[in-house]
């Protein structure tokens, strides 16, 4: 099967059991299983050629020129994780269908998995490192949603957030990392990459990438002093914690380290330190696992404590260690699942965790007993399970190693780590399984159905095969290290046998698990002692880090963002001024290339009409209706400039946003106060009005230096001239650089428009429902009104003039591509048609005549443009391609037709909707505050006879 | 210079210097007042003024394409002058 079908097939199937639901927790479960399934048969479709050896590529570009290019490559290395994380994963899914209870939502329990395991799945199949980044941060998200899924848990959401947070930052160091590499090798293929070991050892960068690398893979893998987010963790559903912390999520660390391992290991600094944090990792989770009471807690801490010893592992840059890393990769993916589900059986059955208030399950749970007891002595390393195999190895790699130039610092602390694993293993068997059967339990245990002990069971059953048999393992073993090894090193030719003599590992192993019994017997002095002794706790510390940080972020932010526009715009104003006058003084001036041109009379008026208007604005700006009036003027002044500098599109776009514009900040100013009070101290004044000033007089600099010189570079207008007729059939310039040269800016920006027409909308949906309803309910006119709420003068007029606009608004649209107009200012046009009908017969009529909602004419305007651009697709030519053609249909003229008419309707739909969505909402605030307006389109109808009920009733009262 | 087109250029600028008075005057009203309503029919009047001088532009540049821009002063330059009246008659020019 293909290598895409393998990664997209999980995040596919995401999307069936959130639709499966209503079909029933079995149907659920079931999809998702198939799914799964189905990906897994197809990852073993390709060991044929895995084990012969050889590489499967697929790729397809995706964004060649940025090196990101959708590349998969499955080999030995990618094989194995992928067989991990699609095998256990099929065993998780068949233990989740039966441990979730009713109450949880399953078809989000595995639409989140499934969402997981593709991410997963991605990132061991990547052959791009760009690739294999995004997929890095998909398990990251998905991992969030997976752990935080009890929602109702405080624990959860915080264990979310804090695995987010640190494996997240991580995942930002790695991107630096990433990039550094591709910079040093000019390519973004792993492939590439790691046939140049020698390059990018050799570079200076080589340090800081692999600091920034190790730091994505140690927040992952939780290394010390990451380690504390997995713990926290635990409080997800035990499903969840025994896929992210056995398989997977933490393996993914594991597995870019050993992924690059060909190219980054083998110097001092990669063993340095990755074998510190390795071993420190390693002695810390085992000790902490030993004094944990919450079974999930202590194999959270093993889990972190064996983490820490494939790293270490890895870390030593021997290809004898490295195989030992694959092989406990393998055996501690096995125990480590299996114990989780036997916690979660546990837990499920006993309904606590609490190892001090469990004991004697051995004789309750027969079955249970059996399975944790064989993984919990693997992992205890006891001959004749595989823990103990890659256990001796893993001692045997740290006997040769010397580090910081002591020959028995790794061995000593192997020894002392491994002394404490086995030290919590016997814990878990004695203190959960062992000791008198109580009567205090918080609900009576007893094994569970077969659904929830198989799954682990059969991992139990690899536990003990590949204990007893390893040479059976042996073979894919060496398979997958000589893929991690590539050609950096040989694959060791070592023998995997349970008996190799009397080794120094042997005796190490012995006092592991002599001291590891001894450790149990003294285990109530020693816990006295524990919790006695003082401990950082890591949540504390990573809380108040967080805080600390957000007040950071606070006092930065704060004092420049304080919701205030007149700070953001005198902040802006001041760094223009500053910036642009350093490149005034800094930068040469080019001498002055045109002359200004005579002005004339009537520009002069217009001039100090302008004038008049803005400084009336500053002067009377508190009585906001004459200011509205002021700015109607300086609207009016600009189109005709607009006219007057030959630019009758901007003309006529300026002068319709100009009526709807007043129309809006009317609706809006009816919930305002007339005048805008005095609330800034006279000093803040003065210093706005220099702030101003400046601004005013450096925006006049600037223009007046740009009215006397021609652009430096060659303007771009002169190639919209040139082509507008030839490429885009249009003879209006502006017109078809809006809907063909920039079609895609155009595309967009409706897009925003519907966006914040929607806004709008939703932001008065929402006052309506808030307190505000009350308010507005109660709301009395400040001044006495007019008696006729529509008059008959004007309702006639509008319905006489409605006809007009509209077909002036389908001319401007339909000349728009050869003559000024087009999509957007018919748009205007026929929305100003329509509000006057809203205007004069009020919003009940006016809605009652409605046929389609805005909402669903903005939809339609991006659907058309959206559909519009997708055509060109079909004749293979990239996104909004255009084409025209010339008609003639008798008796008519040679006309022509053109794709961009089409996404010029979708600008006019667009536009419609938004103006109009957004003028309805806010007189939809005004209808609370009256009562609810008749059906009558004007108050004194000629053509009725009796009395709407609104005046009727005013008179019955007047009597 | 035919006497035709010398009798068209003076027409052309007496009616550009009128109406950049009207314009004047009106912006002199609209500063002055006193009421609302003054100013509302003042900004009323502007836009009749605009409207007249992008149609003498057009005449005294002989080009066409400033029709569409009368014409749409002419059609709905009167919606914002309704909504100001209705705005100060009603308070809410929707209802």
């Amino acid at each position: 099967m293909s290598l895409f079908i393998i990664v997209a097939l999980p995040f596919l199937g995401a999307l069936l059991p959130g639709l499966m639901n209503s079909a029933g927790r079995a149907a659920t479960a079931g999809v998702t299983f198939a799914i799964s399934l189905a990906a897994f048969v197809g990852l073993l479709t390709n060991l044929p050629t895995v084990l012969a050896g050889e590489v499967v590529m697929a790729r397809v570009d995706w964004m060649p020129l940025l090196g990101l290019n959708f590349s998969l490559m499955l080999d030995g290395l990618g094989f194995f994780f992928a067989l991990l994380i699609l095998g256990i994963g099929l065993l998780i899914i068949a233990y989740a269908r039966h441990y979730l209870s009713r109450d949880d939502n399953m078809g989000q329990f595995f639409t989140y998995l499934l969402l997981f395991q593709g991410a997963m799945v991605g990132i061991v199949l990547s052959n791009n490192i760009l690739l294999l980044l995004v997929f890095w941060e998909l398990t990251s998200l998905s991992s969030f949603l997976l752990i935080g899924y009890w929602k109702h848990l405080p624990e959860g959401r915080q264990g979310a957030r804090m695995a987010l947070t640190v494996t997240g930052m991580g995942g930002l160091a790695m991107i630096g990392g990433m990039l550094i590499l591709g910079e040093i090798v000019g390519s973004y293929d792993l492939s590439v990459i790691l046939q140049n070991r020698d390059a990018i050892q050799a570079d200076p960068l080589y340090v800081p990438a692999l600091l920034l690398i190790l730091l994505g893979c140690f927040t992952k893998s939780a290394q010390f002093p990451f380690h504390f987010w997995l713990p926290h963790a635990m409080a997800a559903p035990t499903p969840v914690s025994a896929y992210l912390h056995s398989a997977t999520m933490v393996k993914a660390g594991i597995f870019l380290m050993a992924r690059m391992w060909p190219v980054l290991s083998g110097t001092p600094e990669w063993f340095t330190i990755i074998m510190t944090v390795g071993l420190i990792t390693m002695v810390l989770g085992a000790v902490i696992a030993l004094f944990k009471h919450d079974l999930k807690a202590l194999l959270a801490f093993s889990t972190v404590s064996h983490l820490g010893l494939i790293t270490m592992l890895l870390g030593t840059g021997t290809a004898f260690g490295a195989m030992a890393a694959v092989f406990h990769i393998l055996n501690h993916a096995t125990f480590k699942a299996a114990l989780f589900m036997s916690a979660g059986i546990i837990d499920h059955e006993a309904h606590t965790r609490d190892i001090r208030r469990l004991g004697g399950l051995r004789k309750l749970m027969p079955v249970t007993f059996v399975i944790a007891s064989l993984a919990a002595l693997s992992m205890a390393g006891i001959p004749l399970l595989n823990g103990f195999l890659s256990k001796e190895m893993m001692l045997e790699e740290a006997n040769h190693t010397v580090l910081f130039n002591s020959p028995w610092l790794v061995p000593a602390l192997a020894t002392f780590g491994s002394l404490f694993s086995a030290a919590y293993c016997f814990r878990l068997i004695g203190h959960v399984f062992f000791g008198p059967v109580r009567d205090d339990y918080p609900a009576k245990p007893h094994d569970p159905g077969s659904g929830l002990w198989l799954p682990p069971a059969i991992l139990v059953v690899f536990v003990v095969l590949i204990g007893v048999a390893p040479f059976m393992a042996e073979p894919f073993v060496k398979l997958v290290t000589a893929s991690l090894l590539g050609d950096a090193a040989e694959v060791p030719k070592a023998y995997f046998k349970i008996w190799h003599g009397l080794v120094p590992a042997l005796y190490m192993s012995l006092i592991a698990v002599v001291g590891g019994l001894l450790m149990l017997l003294i285990f109530k002095p020693s816990l006295r002692l524990w919790d006695k002794a003082p401990r950082p706790e890591a949540k504390v510390i990573f809380e108040a880090i967080v805080e600390g940080v957000v007040r950071l972020a606070r006092a930065l932010i704060l004092p420049l963002h304080n919701g205030a526009f007149t700070r953001y715009a005198a902040i802006g104003a001041v760094v223009f001024v500053v910036a642009g006058y350093h490149a005034w003084t800094t930068g040469t001036v080019g001498a002055t290339t045109r002359t200004l041109q005579a002005v004339n009379f009537v520009s002069i008026a217009g001039w100090m009409m302008l004038v008049a208007a803005t400084v009336g604005m500053v002067l009377m700006h508190r009585n906001r209706l004459l200011s509205l009036i002021l700015i109607g003027i300086v609207g009016l002044m600009v189109s005709i400039g607009f006219v007057y500098f030959s630019a009758p599109d901007l003309a006529m776009t300026q002068f319709t946003v100009e009526v709807v514009t007043i129309i809006l900040l009317l609706l809006a100013l009816n919930f305002l106060p007339n005048t805008t009070p005095i609330e800034s101290s006279i000093l803040r004044r003065v210093r706005d009005a220099g702030v101003a000033v400046i601004g005013g007089l450096a925006t006049f600099a600037l223009s007046y230096h740009y009215i006397l010189r021609d652009a430096v570079s060659a303007p771009i207008s002169e190639f919209h001239v040139a082509n507008s007729y030839k490429g885009g059939g249009g003879t209006n310039v502006v017109n078809v650089i809006l809907v063909d040269f920039r079609g895609f800016d155009t595309y967009g920006e409706i897009i925003v428009l519907g966006i914040a027409a929607l806004l709008i909308y939703a932001l008065t949906e929402s006052l309506l429902s808030g307190p505000v309803r009350a308010r507005l309910l109660n709301r009395k006119p400040d001044q006495a009104r007019a008696g006729d709420k529509h008059p008959m003068m004007m309702v006639v007029m509008t319905r006489v003039i409605m006809p007009v606009v509209l077909m002036v608004g389908f001319y401007i649209f339909l000349r728009g591509h050869n003559e000024p107009g087009g999509g957007f200012i018919a748009g205007l046009i026929v929305s100003i048609g329509v509000v006057m009908q809203y205007m004069a017969s009020g919003f009940g009529w006016a809605s009652a005549r409605l046929r389609y909602p805005y909402h669903g004419v903005i939809g339609a305007g991006v659907l058309i443009a959206g559909l519009t651009g997708i055509g060109s697709w079909f004749v293979s030519k990239p996104f909004l391609t255009s084409d025209f053609t010339y008609v003639r249909i008798p008796p008519f003229e040679k006309f022509e037709l053109a794709t961009a008419a089409l996404f010029d309707l979708g600008v006019f739909l667009a536009v419609v909707g938004a103006v109009m969505l957004s003028l309805e909402s806010f007189s939809r605030l005004a209808r609370l505050a009256q009562e609810p307006s008749d059906d009558e389109p004007m108050d004194i109808d000629p053509s009725r006879d009796d009395l709407p009920t609104s005046l009727a009733s005013s008179e019955k009262e007047g009597v | 210079m035919t006497a035709a087109t010398e009798l068209m250029n003076i027409a052309i600028f007496v009616a550009f210097v009128t109406l950049a008075l009207g314009q004047i005057l009106s912006m002199v009203r609209l500063v002055l007042g006193p009421t609302s309503g003054d100013r509302i029919l003042a900004l009323d009047t502007m836009v009749i003024n605009a409207l007249g001088l992008v149609v003498l532009l057009g005449i005294y540049q002989g080009v066409q394409i400033y029709f569409e821009v009368s014409l749409l002063i002419a059609m709905l330059g009167f919606v914002s002058t309704v909504a100001l009246a209705r705005f100060k008659l009603r308070g809410d020019i929707i209802e």
